[in-house]
């Protein structure tokens, strides 16, 4: 076996590799949130959170816009604080604006809905660090499963 | 005699730190010395053609089939629920965190791992490594560095192409057979594999593979008794050893990476 014949093999070897890795990183991953790179964050108070996790996605009218970075407790409400990073390119959301935490399907993860609100001359842009006042909680199926029995029993 | 019996555990723990001992020191004289770029880049050609490019077919084929059967086993549990859009997540995920660098550091163990223990056993053997260090060249630097940068180098790279060829396979399965939705493969897929989370652990994961497959394969052999049963010993030693460790440092780094 001559050195070249080696080298070309070699770098053969070296070029597949290469090329899985960018199957890998262009088809396979969601790269196209990591792409755009730049981000902003956002937060908002909930009651309950259900089962939002960190990572999960935050879709305006079923588009993803962002993820979210972390969950907190509000030491002093000891209500749940949920940090959003949002795409830059989306940065002109209202402070009328409302979150909400959906589910995708009957058995499908849970997600934030982001509804933008109306815009007039009081009204300024949410920016970097912002709080969302208008927050909807998520579902507990129990808690809906008690209020209706208590409901059938007051009747 | 309860005496004797920790007399021979005592001595079953020194003879296994002693073990360590001269792995760690044999690395150390193998990596730890100035580098001469000029010499020792051709004999790391020469190795990553041995250790890297000739396992590439059996890292192909085994990848193409793990893909298959993942799709088709992952298919009939998918559908009895109706979610076979989940089949992409599901063969991406389980090749990229586990299946691509275990499988991959075990048949590389059985493929390049044996052969670089018998190699240098044999080496012993026949006492090439004591000429070398006659001639004043040193066999850690000229033997032992050239293979383990390249297993160190090629394992990751292998467990790549057996990963995107795994899930190629997936898709040759589930959408060209089964009837999966191709655009919901791979939609499905993008939206649950991150790269900084799944990618670049897997490729972690490999790098510490490959890191242990290779030193324990060199060290068997650099260690082993030099006759033929020693160096049948050792080859079987580096196989069990490298396989048994590859599967414990991986249920390590995945509660250490996914756990929490």
């Amino acid at each position: 076996m001559t050195s070249r014949k080696i080298e070309v093999l070699v770098g053969l070897f070296v070029a597949l590799a290469i090329a899985a890795f960018m199957l890998l990183s262009l088809k396979v991953a969601n790269s196209g949130m990591a792409g755009s790179g730049e981000t902003y964050m956002l937060y908002a108070k909930f009651e309950n959170i259900g089962g939002l996790k960190v990572r999960s996605p935050i879709k305006v009218g079923g588009v993803v816009v962002g993820r979210v970075r972390s969950i907190n407790l509000d030491t002093e409400e000891y209500s749940p604080v949920v940090a959003m990073e949002i795409d830059s390119q989306y940065n002109n959301f209202p402070e009328t604006s409302s979150v909400a935490i959906l589910t995708s399907g009957l058995l499908g993860e849970q997600y934030l809905g982001l509804q933008p609100g109306f815009v007039d001359e009081t009204v300024s842009i949410l920016k970097s660090g912002d709080y969302v006042e208008d927050t909807k909680s998520a579902i507990v199926l129990e808690e809906l499963i008690g209020q209706f029995l208590f409901n059938r029993g007051s009747n | 005699m309860i005496v004797d019996k920790l007399q021979q555990l005592g001595q079953k723990s020194i003879a296994k730190i002693q073990g360590m001992g001269r792995a760690t020191i044999m690395l150390f004289g193998a990596l730890v010395a100035w580098p001469t770029p000029r010499k020792s880049f051709p004999l790391l050609l020469k190795q990553l053609y041995v250790v890297g490019v000739l396992s590439l077919l059996i890292i192909l084929v085994s990848g193409l089939f793990i893909g298959m059967v993942l799709a088709l086993q992952g298919y009939t549990v998918l559908s009895k629920f109706g979610a076979e859009q989940m089949l992409g997540p599901l063969v991406a995920l389980s090749l990229l965190r586990e299946l691509g660098p275990v499988v991959t550091a075990l048949l590389f163990a059985g493929r390049a791992g044996s052969a670089l223990t018998a190699e240098i056993g044999l080496m012993k053997a026949t006492e090439q490594l004591s000429g070398m260090e006659m001639m004043a060249v040193d066999p850690l630097r000229r033997i032992i560095a050239p293979r383990f940068w390249a297993g160190v180098i090629s394992m990751p790279l292998l467990a790549m192409i057996f990963t995107a060829v795994g899930i190629l396979g997936g898709h040759l399965v589930g959408v060209d057979w089964l009837g999966v939705d191709s655009g919901g493969y791979w939609s499905a897929m993008q939206a649950n594999v991150d790269f900084q989370q799944d990618i670049m652990n897997g490729v972690i994961k490999s790098a510490v593979f490959a890191l242990i497959v290779t030193w324990i394969a060199l060290h068997k052999g650099f260690d082993a008794v030099p006759t033929s049963e020693g160096i049948s010993q050792a080859t079987t030693q580096t196989v069990v050893t490298s396989s048994l460790a590859v599967l414990g440092f991986d249920f390590i780094l995945t509660a250490v990476m996914f756990g929490g």
